[in-house]
């Protein structure tokens, strides 16, 4: 990664000049603003509705089993996570400045993250309470 | 540098409401993401059947664990209210003007909201 960064303005401030970066900073904001319906819906679905006491196997497979609910969770699956990637990304390249270990430590988020994914699509997809 | 100097650096760090929020957002982010990892693994054991899935959800339904929850919707509530304010001084330039003022409009708006569901997180322990 270089250290020169090639910027422009927009809005009259600094905003990365194009390429990988250019997208990252625009994904994280709008993976951000639909995150913050998603994100505070599911909490408040999780903790008020339903309520944690509330929660049994049988509740959430039949959850599970809904096509709305997996579109939800899917959506909120990968937004979270690539918002997550990407802002994690942006702290890891401000504060490891080692080239080697920089690069390490930024494959293996995206890696646990990449795992992660396939993890949560593998339950959207496959999974069946009688399975 | 020694633990020390670090610590004196942080008491004596003259930055204001936009360095501490950045850092406040900074911490937030990466804990939600950890615990996002987390959360997507246990949900996984639900291909495991009831009995396997059925202990974690016990697991969650502990003192200390109910305790992390409020942790956790404190900063996913801290970390989406100032990740707007972040958003409108990106898209409004005039807004950076204001943005010291809207960290404090955050800080209300994340007590009204976080008071409440501390409450309603802790309150079945009573």
């Amino acid at each position: 990664m270089s250290d020169e960064r090639k910027s422009r303005t927009y809005l009259g401030r600094e905003r990365p000049a194009s390429g990988r970066e250019l997208y990252s900073w625009f994904f994280i904001r709008v993976s951000g603003l639909l995150l913050v319906f998603l994100a505070l819906f599911h909490l408040l679905y999780q903790h008020v509705v339903v309520g944690v006491d509330a929660l049994t196997f049988d509740t959430v497979a039949a959850r599970l089993q809904e096509p709305q609910w997996k579109l939800f969770y899917s959506l909120l699956l990968g937004l979270a996570l690539f918002h997550g990637a990407n802002g994690a990304q942006n702290v890891i390249t401000d504060h490891i400045h080692r080239r080697g270990t920089r690069l390490f430590v930024v494959t293996a988020v995206w890696v646990v993250v990449l795992v992660v994914t396939i993890a949560g699509v593998l339950v959207l997809t496959t999974f069946t309470p009688g399975g | 540098m020694t633990r020390f100097q670090w610590i004196r650096g942080v008491l004596t760090y003259r930055g204001a409401e936009g360095q501490w929020s950045q850092a406040a957002h900074r911490l937030t982010g990466v804990g939600v993401l950890v615990f996002l990892v987390l959360h997507i693994v246990d949900t996984f054991l639900v291909m495991y059947g009831p009995d396997v899935y059925g202990e974690a959800l016990a697991l969650y339904r502990t003192p200390v664990v109910r305790i992390g929850e409020v942790i956790l919707a404190g900063a996913v509530i801290f970390h989406a209210l100032n990740g707007l304010r972040i958003m409108v001084v990106d898209f409004w330039e005039k807004s950076s003007k204001y943005q010291r003022a809207m960290f404090y409009a955050v800080v209300v708006v994340f007590l009204i909201l976080f008071i409440p569901a501390t409450y309603f997180m802790m309150a079945p322990l009573f």
